[in-house]
């Protein structure tokens, strides 16, 4: 097992800490808390002893074991010493204590885990057997065991729980050395020469402190407590000297008559100890040591809401799919996201669509949201959307659920990732079918090895009772296919269904969904980046750019399209003719954030044609006369060839790509 | 003869490559075999890694020289490392762990009568930490995706932290102060009856349950984004297969790792809970043998937990295994 020390905090992401960080961890509300509890845990830890010593140590007679009064805040013990004063006190040796046993876990922890590039191989390999078999019992147990060995009493304690706590320190401190070890600043240390001590000083370590030192903080409050344990079980600290585990110890024996002797310090220890815990956990929040993502902050929406007007397009009399002015938006740090704004289109019966777009253009996103599957905080509004005739806005996610799970298929992009990857194909496939159509186990199994027959997976019988992992990405795919095959489906939606492959297997999966389409008049919506994957299997082609449909074309006009954008990405695929010397055609510019979408067109910024209109008025999608649409100022110019010129000098620009 | 020779000294890696579950079962015995090893040879290096001559440490300095080295003899002490070593091997391999240097015992009969209360304890913990851990972190998790009910996540993520930092010694004592004294309603020490398993279960359980819940949380909003969970919902399940059919399971897959750390500290945990609770198990047992320097028992009860953690680490491998088994692969 390669796992991380349990518990440990490792960086995500292998840039260099920024020291600023550390200041602002402090003016978060959790780390302000922790900061104060932590400083005064310390300063208590220090100043208590010449505060309180005196009252800690003044033997009172007339007051033995008495509960908590207004001279006694939280009574006394068997010798009339005031308890709250010996609580006080206590701080400076329960801390004093853990402290040692923690730098002596940081040193030895890091000589062990340092170990693997100080010995070189061999050497370094049998200490890390070591550190993995000794990780693997648990600390208490260690420091019971190093405690047995150094005997009883305060010494042998710090030494049993400063040794205990190596292995797991040693664990991260060679975890994290071997992440920076072979980065090429290290390894061309090593190469000019270097000694190994000195680039585990000068290289290595200062690249790794900051991890070690937040965990070395949680560490201290983690030895703080086992300390508490020890001396609680009677093997650490011993009388005349007190801890708070001690002190502990002597209040539970009497808790019946005074409980406040057992209470006081608990409390401490659990203050103490969360204290230490606290900070570290807030630090290492702060300088970006674990997965906890900072809040997405809801605000009201920024920038224009009225959207541009739309006209609908071509589609056939009874649409499978009609979409009217669908928009997606997000909570964003900066107010409202809208990837996709005002989309309208339809899909008719056995008709197959491509979306075409750069990443980012809102195209998948605009397949989730026509699929139900946009969840919160996403928020999907629509004029219209219906499939097969019923409103999908209308009632809950349930009131569907048999329509959509057995005539809707999606197949998504990633087959490596799509599958459940612990459970079987064949019972992934059935599973929506036993649902939705009621089928038996043995029937919907049935069913399963019939289309993945279909979606030619050889040897189906076999092939339906392994796992994802044993079926090759094509295969998975193929699969995922088929599963979209078990109802009936009126509607195949498949984002970037080849992308993940490799090209070979490409073109065959294509195949089969143009295929598929075809004998079983399935309509196909095809979100893809590729604009020749689109040409050859779509007979329409919706063009997004920055979430919103610039234009709708029959798919073989593709290269005659009226909008600049299309006539540029038309531009950017290479064919046989191309010069292969020549740089590889892209389009100029970058796609918008859409988190800061213009005032105007969208593709002004980029378009060779943009005028001042362009940047002031976003261009409404309207139907020409060759039942297409576009939303461009100046399509006609496009269209006309006007402008052939300039467009074939700007899309097709030859940039050099680096 | 070259090929020959390749083809028959591959056989047997082939056959383990051919077959991921049987070289992971080897690689895992032989794991557990070393560590087992190094168990016993701790336990073992007690007696000798100790300043000073334990018996006389045990015995005290007044104790007469003659009385001193019987029992050096008894102990086996008189022989070579090496002769002493082998003997403890041999008596570790037939159950034969010596005798207590205080009531005479044999150490074997003492863990007989000690165990089944350490165990009892464990294991109810075990399961009450599950039964609060899984339910609420994943419910939490589907609570909480994507970003809703900030209040619930903040709440949560406070409870989770404060509990699973107070630690089950303290957390037991202020609990019989609750319950024992102030209540009155559970008697505040010993082993008599059901109701006085509740207040020490509960201390040892309740850390790890709050530490389990926020990893199985945070595992579940991990389960809740995948891919194949958004493809689960395409099939058009409803909720609570999605949730519990699909996600949870990856979601506990990936916690028990965690877990099982938590669960093999629950074990140690046992040590520091049944002294607060003066609970006849192994815990006060080895305490108490420290302190009188009751050498052999404390050998054999270091060996008992040491197993138990071994076993525990073991136990949760295989059900890894058989809940993933691509973790199988992965490791080879």
């Amino acid at each position: 097992m390669t796992t991380v020390a349990p518990g440990a905090l490792v960086p995500l992401t292998d840039a260099p800490a920024a020291r600023g960080r550390w200041g602002s961890v402090l003016r978060t509300p959790v780390g302000i808390g922790a900061g104060v509890l932590l400083a005064a845990v310390l300063v208590l830890a220090v100043v208590a002893p010449f505060v309180w010593g005196d009252q800690a140590e003044a033997v009172d007679t007339d007051a033995i074991l008495q509960g908590s009064s207004a001279a006694h805040l939280v009574g006394t013990d068997n010798l009339g010493r005031d308890l709250f004063a010996r609580t006080m006190v206590a701080t400076g040796l329960s801390v004093r204590l853990a402290l040692t046993a923690t730098l002596l876990t940081v040193v030895l922890g890091m000589l062990l885990g340092a170990a693997p590039l100080l010995l070189g191989r061999r050497a370094g390999r049998l200490v890390t057997a070591g550190i993995d078999i000794a990780v693997a019992f648990p600390g208490l147990l260690l420091a019971l065991f190093f405690a047995i060995v150094f005997g009883v009493g305060a010494t042998g304690a710090v030494l049993a729980i400063g040794v205990a706590g190596a292995p797991v320190f040693a664990r991260l401190t060679s975890t994290l050395a071997a992440g920076v070890a072979s980065r090429d600043y290290v390894l061309a240390a090593r190469v000019a020469g270097v000694g190994r001590f000195r680039v585990l000083l000068r290289h290595v370590l200062p690249n790794i402190a900051e991890p070690l030192v937040v965990n070395a903080t949680i560490g201290a409050g983690g030895a703080l407590l086992a300390f508490a344990g020890l001396s609680f079980l009677g093997l650490g600290v011993q009388a005349p000297d007190y801890d708070w585990g001690r002190l502990l110890q002597d209040g539970l024996s009497g808790i019946y008559r005074h409980p406040e002797a057992a209470l006081a310090p608990g409390l401490a220890i659990v203050v103490a100890g969360l204290a230490f815990n606290l900070f570290g956990e807030a630090v290492a929040k702060g300088i970006g040591l674990t997965s906890a993502t900072g809040p997405v902050r809801r605000r009201r929406t920024t920038g224009a809401d009225e959207q541009p007007v739309t006209e609908r397009g071509p589609g056939a009399e009874q649409p499978v799919l009609d979409v009217e002015d669908l928009s997606v938006a997000f909570p964003g740090a900066h107010g409202t996201v809208r990837p996709v704004r005002g989309v309208t289109f339809s899909v008719g019966r056995g008709e197959a669509v491509g979306v075409v777009g750069e990443s980012g253009s809102g195209k998948s996103l605009t397949a989730l949201a026509v699929a139900r599957l946009v969840e919160a905080p996403g928020e999907v509004t629509a004029a219209r959307l219906d499939f097969r005739g019923t409103d999908l806005r209308a009632g809950g996610e349930r009131a569907h659920r048999r329509l959509l799970g057995t005539g809707f298929a999606m197949v998504f992009q990633d087959p490596m990732t799509s599958l459940n990857p612990t459970r079987r194909i064949g019972s992934q496939l059935a599973e929506g079918a036993r649902r939705h159509q009621g089928l038996s186990r043995a029937a919907g199994l049935a069913r399963a090895v019939d289309r993945l027959r279909s979606v030619r997976v050889p040897e189906p019988e076999r092939r339906a009772r392994q796992y994802p992992h044993e079926f090759s990405g094509g295969m998975r795919q193929r699969a995922m296919i088929g599963m979209g095959l078990m109802g009936e489906p009126a509607l195949i939606v498949a984002d970037e269904p080849t992308t993940a492959l490799d090209v070979t297997v490409q073109r065959s999966v294509l195949d089969l969904l143009a295929a598929i389409r075809r004998s079983d008049d399935v309509a196909l919506l095809l979100i893809s980046h590729d604009v020749a994957v689109v040409r050859e299997v779509c007979d329409r082609v919706l063009v997004m750019y920055a979430g919103r449909i610039v234009e709708d074309l029959p798919a073989d006009r593709l290269a005659a399209g009226r909008h600049p954008y299309t006539r540029a990405l038309v531009a950017t695929v290479p064919d046989m003719a191309v010069d292969l010397d020549a740089p590889l055609p892209v389009i100029p510019g970058r796609p918008v954030d859409p988190s800061a979408q213009p005032p105007g067109c969208a593709y002004a910024a980029r378009c060779p044609l943009a005028s001042d209109r362009c940047r002031a008025e976003d261009p409404p999608l309207v139907a020409d006369a060759d039942g297409g649409r576009v939303a461009c100022w100046h399509a006609d110019e496009v269209a006309a060839g006007a402008a052939d010129g300039e467009l074939a000098a700007a899309g097709a620009a030859r940039e050099e790509v680096a | 003869m070259t090929a020959t020779t390749a083809a028959t000294a591959g056989t047997p890696s082939r056959r383990m490559a051919d077959n991921p579950w049987l070289a992971f079962a080897v690689r895992r015995a032989g794991r557990l075999l070393v560590s087992l090893w190094v168990l016993v040879t701790a336990s073992f290096l007690i007696l000798h890694l100790i300043p000073g001559d334990p018996v006389r440490a045990a015995l005290g300095p007044t104790a007469p020289a003659s009385l001193v080295a019987a029992r050096r003899a008894s102990l086996g002490l008189d022989r070579p490392l090496w002769e002493q070593y082998l003997d403890y091997l041999q008596g570790v391999l037939t159950g034969d762990l010596g005798s207590s240097l205080g009531s005479s015992l044999p150490v074997s009969r003492i863990i007989g009568q000690r165990l089944p209360a350490t165990l009892e304890l464990a294991l109810l913990a075990f399961l009450v930490v599950v039964a609060l851990a899984v339910p609420i972190g994943a419910g939490m998790g589907v609570l909480t995706r994507g970003g809703r009910r900030r209040g619930g996540e903040l709440a949560f993520s406070s409870a989770s932290t404060v509990l699973g930092a107070v630690p089950d010694f303290v957390l037991g004592v202020g609990f019989v102060y609750v319950f024992s004294v102030t209540l009155g309603w559970l008697p505040v020490a010993g082993r008599t009856g059901p109701p006085s398993y509740v207040l020490p279960v509960l201390a040892l359980a309740i850390g790890p349950a709050a530490a389990l819940a926020r990893i199985v949380r945070v595992e579940m909003l991990t389960a809740l984004r995948s891919d194949h969970v958004r493809t689960a919902r395409a099939k058009r399940l409803p909720a609570w297969q999605v949730n519990l059919g699909h996600a949870l399971p990856h979601a506990l897959t990936a916690s028990i790792t965690l877990g099982g750390l938590l669960l093999s500290a629950l074990v140690a945990g046992t040590v520091l809970v049944e002294n607060v609770f003066s609970w006849p198990g192994l815990g006060s047992t080895i305490v108490s043998s420290i302190l009188e320097k009751d050498y052999p028992v404390v050998q054999g009860v270091v060996l008992v937990y040491g197993a138990g953690v071994l076993l525990v680490n073991l136990l949760v491998d295989v059900v890894l295994s058989l809940l993933d088994p691509r973790s199988v692969i992965r490791e080879s």
